[in-house]
């Protein structure tokens, strides 16, 4: 009987829901799009006054990206860009998370390894331009040293503050049913620490998109920042502005797609994105 | 309401059978101390193997820190603390702890995958695992919830999860720290049933602390009550000679509630009275 009454009730209610989510999606998108028209439309005023000596017209810089897309340059910078960013961020992924566990869990590690990180991370990573070119020569290894370098440090950081924020139940419960130091570290401490690895991942990301434009400063044939440094010896500045807001673009999907990756991936660690 | 309640309450199934026997459990001459803080003073107490002990104290009189003790996650100062003659050097199996908080839990392992945590940590086999996962879940009445993460379940519910993940274990001793003094009311309540349930069917040995008057008289054969911290000790054991289920409104409950009360009573009493001296001091 109860069924019977209750399941009027809770229908039209279920059956609502995901058009006022809808209604919802489609107004925060509305918005997005009236909030770049808007940019757009600025861009546009600042271009008219200045003149196209000093800002490129969306018209003209639309114009320039068509042809940089159909002589293979743009689509070049991305994929060399992308890449470089890919195999730096992915490596200090690699090598910061176990390094970011090991400071976080033990105390010695943390002591030896403190200075050095308290020192790196307040040399930016344009500071070691020149040496990686010495070093490293004009190749490939130069850019992704350089964007490694920028991604390892937040990741270290942020999962050894990962590591330190581990619930001490967690850590005592599972002392209590059986499971020894290293089991500890691999089955509770780094998936609690999953949350923190997630943002650090993300901070490295931004960090990386900071740092290839300076990575692509020397000798670099092809990416987005050599774009954007060798379009100002031909003077272009529409070029230097198809550069830029790729890059942005570029950037913007990345962290959609780790946004959305990590959060459906990763919802049961409590990645919460 | 009533389905909600209904939900939460375990259908009544067949217990696993249980050959695990409770250890005897030994606290003799036990100091803690934390720095300069003395947490707990000399506290001598035997447990029988299989009793059901509840600690009873106010607030931030130590009964915690003695338990943590016995599960070997503080070592004691100086005195000794064995099980089945065997001292406490760390955190052990045999030991089970359940905490205040579900926080315990593992938020990213399912209910099942919580449960079998202890099987799995010890190497027992894949199925081995499955098996007493399982037949804890029934135990606690959350079979139906195996595949759920504790994100998805009630604090009620969270709380059986970590009793069925603690025996499990097959521990010979289960500490329980506070395990119920987040539920509401009547989710207590219910708990406060299965749990003595649990015991009698486990038969492991219990070492209960709450500040609950009414919760230790359900549930111990023996009370201890505790002093006021800090340097907290055993003020007295009270025995608790009645039989299970136990009615609340029974004269002899409510004759030892009276006197519980009248003990904690002195104690609060005094510990404020401390407190107030010590802020006069202060002046």
């Amino acid at each position: 009987m109860t069924l019977v009454t209750a399941k009027p009730t809770a229908r039209p209610r279920t059956d609502r829901r995901p058009v006022r989510g809808a209604v919802r999606g489609l107004r925060t998108a509305g918005l997005s799009v009236v909030s770049v028209l808007v940019g757009i439309g600025i861009w546009q005023l600042l271009a008219m006054s200045y003149g196209a000596s000093l800002v490129a017209s969306p018209q003209a810089t639309l114009s320039a990206a068509v042809a940089l897309a159909r002589d293979g340059t743009l689509t070049n910078s991305v994929i060399a860009s992308g890449r470089r960013i890919l195999i730096g961020w992915g490596l200090g992924l690699l090598v910061g998370v176990p390094v970011g566990l090991l400071i976080g869990q033990i105390p010695l590690v943390r002591r030896l390894l403190d200075p050095y990180i308290e020192f790196f991370r307040f040399i930016p990573p344009v500071a070691f331009v020149t040496l990686a070119v010495v070093w490293l020569g004009i190749g490939e290894s130069s850019k992704v040293v350089l964007i490694f370098y920028t991604a390892v440090f937040i990741v270290t950081l942020n999962t050894s503050a990962g590591v330190m924020a581990v619930s001490e139940s967690k850590l005592r419960a599972a002392a209590s049913l059986g499971a020894g130091r290293r089991q500890i570290l691999q089955q509770v401490v780094l998936p609690s620490t999953v949350p923190y690895i997630v943002t650090g991942a993300r901070l490295a990301m931004g960090n990386s998109f900071l740092t290839i434009v300076s990575a692509e400063i020397v000798a670099a044939q092809v990416g987005l920042g050599s774009l954007i440094w060798t379009s100002r010896n031909y003077g272009r500045i529409d070029w230097v502005f198809v550069g830029i807001i790729t890059l942005g673009v570029l950037g913007f999907v990345f962290d959609r797609v780790l946004r959305i990756v990590a959060s459906r991936v990763l919802r049961h660690y409590g990645v919460k994105l | 309401m009533t389905k909600a309640i209904e939900a939460d309450r375990p259908p009544a199934g067949p217990a696993p059978e249980n050959d695990a026997h409770g250890a005897a459990v030994a606290v003799d001459g036990v100091d803690i101390r934390f720095g300069s803080f003395h947490a707990v003073r000399d506290i001598s107490l035997d447990i029988a193997a299989g009793e059901f002990l509840c600690l009873l104290g106010p607030s931030g009189c130590g009964k915690s820190t003695l338990l943590s003790a016995l599960a070997g996650f503080v070592p004691p100062h100086s005195g000794s603390l064995t099980v089945d003659g065997v001292p406490v050097t760390g955190p052990d199996p045999e030991l089970g702890m359940v905490f205040q908080s579900s926080e315990a839990l593992f938020d990213w392992l399912t209910v099942r995958q919580n449960v079998a945590f202890g099987p799995r940590m010890r190497g027992r086999s894949r199925a081995a695992q499955h098996k007493l996962a399982d037949e804890y879940l029934a135990l606690v009445g959350l079979r139906h919830c195996a595949d759920r993460f504790p994100s998805q379940l009630s604090g009620g519910m969270r709380q059986r999860v970590q009793i069925a993940r603690v025996l499990a274990n097959e521990p010979r001793v289960v500490l329980m720290d506070e395990p119920f003094g987040a539920l509401d009311a009547q989710t207590r309540q219910v708990m406060q049933e299965e749990m003595a349930r649990i015991w009698q069917t486990s038969g492991c040995t219990v070492v209960f602390v709450t500040h609950d008057i009414d919760e230790a008289i359900l549930l111990a054969d023996r009370v201890a009550v505790m002093t006021a911290g800090p340097a907290a000790s055993v003020k007295s054991v009270y025995p608790v000679d009645l039989p299970r289920p136990r009615d609340e409104s029974a004269p002899a409950v409510l004759e030892l509630r009276h006197a519980l009360r009248d003990d904690i009573g002195e104690e609060v009493r005094k510990s404020l009275l401390a407190q107030g001296l010590d802020q006069e001091e202060e002046r």
